[in-house]
């Protein structure tokens, strides 16, 4: 596609990428030089800040692993929640009966309209004050509760977006043979609009991973990023180093669920060719994967 | 067929999900059969901390240890909870703990919340700056410097109502990230109490780069929290406190903790009944 | 129930607007960084592709908190950049607008490249047709259109940058979540009604922006 935009490039275009190569190329090499010789020169890339990682295990079995078990329970737990709350009011949403509709639009509009983290610091206090959960799981609670009560009205959109792109043809075809309107969503309707949905689903995973960190600073989740400070209390203040590994274990993780929504969506999309279903209207489903995509 | 694939998977998600939020109710007794729950600092090196094999190590730890044993409880019977400075109150009102030990100054504002056995330390706030910097010999000095503390510490508010209230104060997540600012020469000045200052001066990687700059510009001392009302426990744990300063135990363990870094820690305060 | 907000002792509307100050900003800034990633990743120079890429996939999949965090930690404490500010206060709002702007900018760089793919080949081959540079096309022809039909999931990503404002609490910028946690630790008996009052406070930030956007979307949806 993108190539649609420049020719192919001539002599004189190709001498003058080679250029803007040069100088941009030149500019990163400044900018690497700059930050390594400041690291340097702060002694930030001292050898005993930074061995810990590769030689010393037990920083892993002690604080990352533990940690990055914490996060991705956190993720988990939300998404398992999350999904069939959020396809539950994403169906409320397209009831056909005002009372139902209304109230699951406000509630849907009210929880993508709020930070997650005060959700989270709301939840928190409300376990503290109302519940005898132990102190073991509380912030596990909370954290998961704000992860749920956000990204179940995500999917919600993306459920009923997902529905909606689907061709009238379907559910007045269904109608036709006598289905109720139960049996069209259930075993009509939501099927299709589920491999539509899929690629959007799992990158909302991404999202709710990422989401997790919040738990840690505030609310004193045992999450991956909060295990900065007893790594960093135990090894010398080496906070830049700690903060390097964590986000590369974050950057790797979540890469990789990317990666797998990509090819979800491959998969899917040659699915649709071979089953020779024609689906005309694809924009809708388009806008909605767009939509959670860049709802971070 | 297809469709029937998707319904199982969904019914099997959502499964999954009630399960997952039935399991795992609280318990509120602070101990669990015969185990006892202690409140600790995990990332405080010298005080509460959770070293790299899993154990926990310090001078908090080793009271908790002591009042424990003279409780009844072995050391094996202990778990160690971590309590964050804005968590203490709530793990001793909800019962998650027994007793919370973790350079919990006693104030009019939190004995409203709970009770405090001891104090068994005495502490003051102080700074921690680099051990070639003399500029700072008493608090009117702190005006002109760039300060740094943790978000809503006691020894930041200190510092903005009373101590310094012109100096520029950098509030971070935690003491590494002041550190590491204080390392680099972008803070002047790390403030907290001098007993955590010890704790991070005294660590084999900071020899001879830090030193206390010995102001005590407030008195914080340290008492051990316990559920309010609960005047039995409290007794037991100011006898045992009692004892460990009597039988030299005390004395041990703050040589042994503190020593190191050439902090000179104050007498044993005497435990208020 | 809501007395404490007559008490004069939480500066709540100074919060919110620490708070929309901090998203109108990295509004700003984030439009124009992802609009320059978006150049680099269909430019015909293989290196900026590679670096916007690059760019895109790390600093989308990092949580927010560790992009703020690196702000406040690397550059400031480390690197001593202190983008002009005075005082702490100041320099850590700054390093919170670059940081909410560098992470921003990444999905509003996604988002106008689904919008570019949305513009028909044959507008871009027209304007090459006519001889117009690469810089031309998509800053004539491409972008302006492509702008247009992405105003919805735009408006999804200011939203979302305006929520995200309340991590900058971590680096102690004193918006809106800050006050929150304080409030909630002091008035715990108040708990619904401090909650209340700030997700009313955060709806009020974030409706309009939708409203608005939505209506804008509809109005300069391209027609074809």
């Amino acid at each position: 596609m993108t190539s649609v935009l420049y020719d192919t490039p001539g002599p004189r275009a190709k001498r003058r990428n080679v250029l803007y190569t040069i100088v941009f190329l030149a500019v990163m090499a400044v900018a690497a030089w700059w930050v390594l010789s400041a690291l340097a020169d702060k002694n930030q890339l001292a050898a005993d800040k930074w061995t810990p990682f590769v030689t010393d295990s037990q920083v892993w079995t002690t604080y990352l692993l533990p940690g990055l078990t914490e996060t991705l329970k956190a993720a988990a737990l939300s998404i398992l929640i999350a999904l069939p709350l959020g396809a539950l009011l994403g169906i409320g949403r397209l009831s056909d009966h005002r009372w139902v509709r209304v109230p699951v639009g406000a509630v849907v509009e009210f929880f993508r309209a709020i930070p997650v983290l005060l959700l989270m610091m709301f939840a928190a206090a409300l376990y503290r004050e109302f519940t005898t959960v132990s102190s073991d799981f509380r912030p596990l609670y909370a954290v998961v509760t704000g992860l749920v009560l956000y990204n179940a009205s995500v999917i919600a959109e993306v459920v009923r977006a997902g529905v909606l792109s689907l061709p009238r043809g379907q559910g007045d075809a269904s109608e036709a043979l006598g289905m109720r309107k139960g049996q069209t969503m259930l075993y009509v309707l939501l099927p299709q609009a589920v491999t539509v949905m899929l690629p959007a689903l799992v990158s909302q995973l991404v999202v709710i991973v990422k989401d997790t960190a919040l738990g840690g600073a505030l609310l004193g989740f045992e999450e991956l990023l909060s295990q900065n400070r007893q790594i960093t209390a135990n090894y010398g203040a080496n906070t830049i180093a700690t903060f390097t590994v964590i986000a590369l274990i974050f950057i790797v993780i979540n890469a990789i669920l990317t990666a797998l929504a990509g090819r979800l969506e491959k998969r899917l999309r040659q699915g649709k060719k071979t089953a020779a279903v024609v689906i005309p209207a694809q924009a809708g489903a388009a806008d909605a994967v767009k939509k959670a995509v860049s709802d971070a | 067929m297809k469709l029937r694939r998707t319904s199982t998977a969904v019914a099997a998600a959502a499964v999954l999900a009630l399960t997952a939020t039935a399991c795992g109710g609280g318990s509120d007794s602070g101990s669990n059969g015969d185990k006892i729950n202690v409140g600790i600092k995990f990332d405080q090196p010298g005080l509460g901390l959770k070293t790299p094999d899993g154990k926990y190590a310090g001078f908090d730890v080793d009271v908790a240890r002591y009042v424990a044993k003279e409780l009844g409880y072995a050391e094996d019977k202990i778990d160690f909870k971590q309590a964050p400075s804005a968590e203490r109150e709530n793990l001793i009102k909800n019962g998650d703990v027994k007793f919370v030990v973790a350079s919990y100054s006693i104030n009019d504002k939190r004995k409203k919340e709970v009770d405090f056995a001891g104090p068994y330390f005495l502490a003051h706030q102080d700074l921690l700056v680099r051990a070639d910097d003399s500029s700072i010999t008493k608090v009117e000095d702190l005006n002109s410097k760039k300060l740094c503390s943790v978000t809503g510490s006691t020894s930041a508010q200190n510092v903005k109502d009373k101590l310094a209230p012109k100096a520029d104060l950098q509030q971070l997540g935690g003491y590494s990230e002041c550190l590491t600012g204080l390392e680099n020469k972008r803070v002047d000045a790390l403030t907290t109490d001098d007993s955590i200052l010890a704790g991070y001066a005294s660590q084999k990687e900071h020899a001879g780069k830090f030193k206390l700059a010995g102001l005590r510009m407030s008195d914080e001392k340290y008492g051990i929290g316990v559920k309010k009302g609960d005047d039995e426990l409290r007794g037991k744990i100011n006898k045992a406190l009692e004892k460990m300063v009597s039988d030299g135990t005390w004395e041990k363990l703050v040589k042994q903790h503190f020593g190191p870094s050439g902090y000179k820690y104050e007498a044993a305060p005497k435990v208020e009944n | 129930m809501f007395d404490f907000l007559d008490s004069g002792q939480y500066d709540l509307l100074g919060a919110f607007w620490v708070t929309a100050k901090l998203a109108l900003y990295s509004a700003i800034g984030s439009l124009i960084w992802g609009t320059a990633l978006v150049a680099m990743r269909v430019s015909p120079v293989p290196l900026m592709r590679a670096f916007g890429t690059a760019y895109v996939n790390i600093v989308r999949n990092t949580p927010l908190t560790v992009v703020i965090v690196a702000c406040s930690l690397g550059l400031d404490q480390t690197l001593g950049v202190t983008l002009g500010g005075s005082d702490f206060k100041d320099i850590g709002f700054r390093l919170a607008v670059l940081g909410l702007t560098a992470y921003t900018g990444t999905f509003v760089c996604e988002a106008l490249r689904s919008g570019i793919n949305t513009v028909p080949p044959g507008q871009a081959e027209a304007a090459r047709a006519l001889g117009l540079s690469f810089t031309q096309v998509l800053t004539l022809i491409v972008l302006p259109q492509a702008f247009r039909a992405v105003v919805t999931p735009l408006a999804n990503v200011l939203i979302a940058l305006t929520k995200n404002t309340t991590v900058a609490a971590a680096i102690s910028a004193a918006e809106a979540a800050f006050l929150m946690k304080e409030m909630i630790e002091n008035e715990a008996d108040a708990l619904f009604a401090v909650f209340a009052v700030f997700a009313f406070g955060f709806m009020v930030l974030t409706l309009p922006t939708g409203l608005i956007l939505g209506w804008a979307a509809k109005r300069l949806a391209v027609k074809r």
